[in-house]
């Protein structure tokens, strides 16, 4: 492994609601991709069970370099923690190809 | 006799109560309610194929109009009386404004199954109501200078899943007409009550989940979510009146403005006024007022609308 194949897995679930607006924030970071999945469970803000689209949650997962991920980070915590509900964590990781990210 | 339609949302509602593990999956949700919006949408454009525009555009102007004050109506009571926090009462306000489509579904159910006749352009009253509400709940909770997104609200609003499903099927019936539609039919109208029926079933588990969240918020909500629909029926009671309207209709529009939004509303205002708790707003329209309306309102408002035509009439 060489340090150029480490890159940053940015990692966030947060509402349903905010894909659109959350989505075009990243890619003004800088990010040059996503993966989108659903997503369920429990936190501060209670059960997310994706019963009714209120309730439903995504996971979006971002491979990046360690400025876009600072850069994610940092908008996050500007406009999303004080009112969404909202986890998001980064590490890491090594990928093939890294030239892609 | 109950309603076979009304027995499928009780059954919902005590599976959801019992905690069964039941629950329609996401898709045949999403597709039912799809089937829905487009069967309304379509009855609503073949009413335009058949009606001159210039009748129905006051009554459009009229309806836009309510659906501007009905949250200027409620907010006050929320704020002050309801002790409720700015964007929260703004946020409610704006699910009261605007309208229902599932409740109109049934309403619409209702009339068909007593053999009543009432207005079929009603859809289209639906669609304008959806809207104005959004925008003044907006601006009660942040003030008229505030820095709103307004292109990220409108395209919610107007790109929403309702709004385009609606209007998508309000045209495609304009243009088909009457004897265009025909080849549709089996699938769109012949199948309405089934499909509601699936639909009330999925209604009723997620508003037994909202019930159970009721404890939490207090009296004054479930008081709200019950007056509030009262209030606005009277307001519609008297519009039909005013448009004309048969009893059937006037009950139907009465429903209408005493419906809460619980799908475009919620959406809008999560991305406009994120302080504003959704669980409030959704507690109160889904586990309250839909029932309501659903169980005790639609029969109400009809009776409300024979009497009120026969004192009109003499």
């Amino acid at each position: 492994m060489t340090a150029d194949t480490i890159k940053k897995l940015v990692t966030i679930i947060t509402e349903l609601s905010l894909e659109t607006t959350l989505i075009r924030e990243i890619e003004q970071c800088g990010a040059t991709g996503y993966t989108i999945t659903n997503a369920r469970g429990k936190g501060s803000r209670g059960e997310r069970d994706a019963e009714w689209d209120a309730d439903r949650n995504i996971r979006v997962e971002i491979v990046c370099n360690a400025k876009v991920a600072e850069a994610i980070n940092y908008m996050l915590q500007e406009k999303y923690y004080d009112h969404f509900a909202m986890v998001s964590f980064t590490q890491d990781v090594s990928v093939l190809r890294a030239n892609k990210f | 006799m109950l309603d076979p339609i009304i027995l499928f949302f009780i059954f919902g509602i005590a599976a959801g109560l019992l905690r069964s593990e039941l629950r329609l999956p996401s898709q045949v949700y999403d597709f039912v309610s799809m089937l829905l919006l487009l069967t309304i949408g379509l009855k609503g454009g073949l009413e335009l194929s058949k009606q001159e525009f210039s009748t129905i555009a006051p009554q459009m102007f009229a309806v836009f109009v309510v659906g501007l004050i009905l949250p200027l109506f409620a907010y006050p009571i929320l704020k002050i009386w309801g002790g409720f926090k700015r964007a929260d009462a703004a946020s409610i306000a704006a699910h009261y404004g605007s309208v229902s489509v599932g409740t109109y579904a049934v309403a619409v159910s209702y009339m068909a199954s007593l053999n009543i006749h009432f207005e079929e352009h009603l859809p289209i009253l639906l669609v304008v109501l959806e809207i104005p509400a959004i925008i003044v709940g907006i601006l009660l909770a942040k003030g008229l200078s505030n820095g709103t997104n307004w292109k990220v609200v409108s395209h919610e609003i107007f790109a929403g899943k309702g709004i385009v499903l609606l209007i998508g099927g309000l045209l495609i019936g304009w243009f088909s007409g009457v004897e265009g539609i025909k080849t549709i039919e089996p699938l769109f109208f012949d199948l309405f009550k089934g499909i509601l029926a699936l639909f009330l079933l999925e209604m009723g588990l997620i508003s037994a989940s909202k019930i159970s969240s009721l404890k939490q918020y207090g009296l004054f909500l479930v008081i709200f979510a019950i007056t509030m629909p009262l209030l606005s029926a009277l307001i519609g009671i008297s519009m039909g009146l005013m448009f004309g309207f048969s009893i059937g209709g006037t009950a139907v529009l009465a429903t209408l403005i005493a419906s809460a939004s619980y799908i475009a509303v919620p959406a809008a205002m999560r991305i406009s006024v994120p302080e504003a708790n959704p669980t409030l707003s959704l507690t109160a329209s889904l586990g309250i007022t839909f029932p309501f309306n659903i169980l005790i309102g639609i029969p109400l408002y009809h009776q409300m609308a024979i009497k009120a035509h026969q004192i009109i009439g003499g």
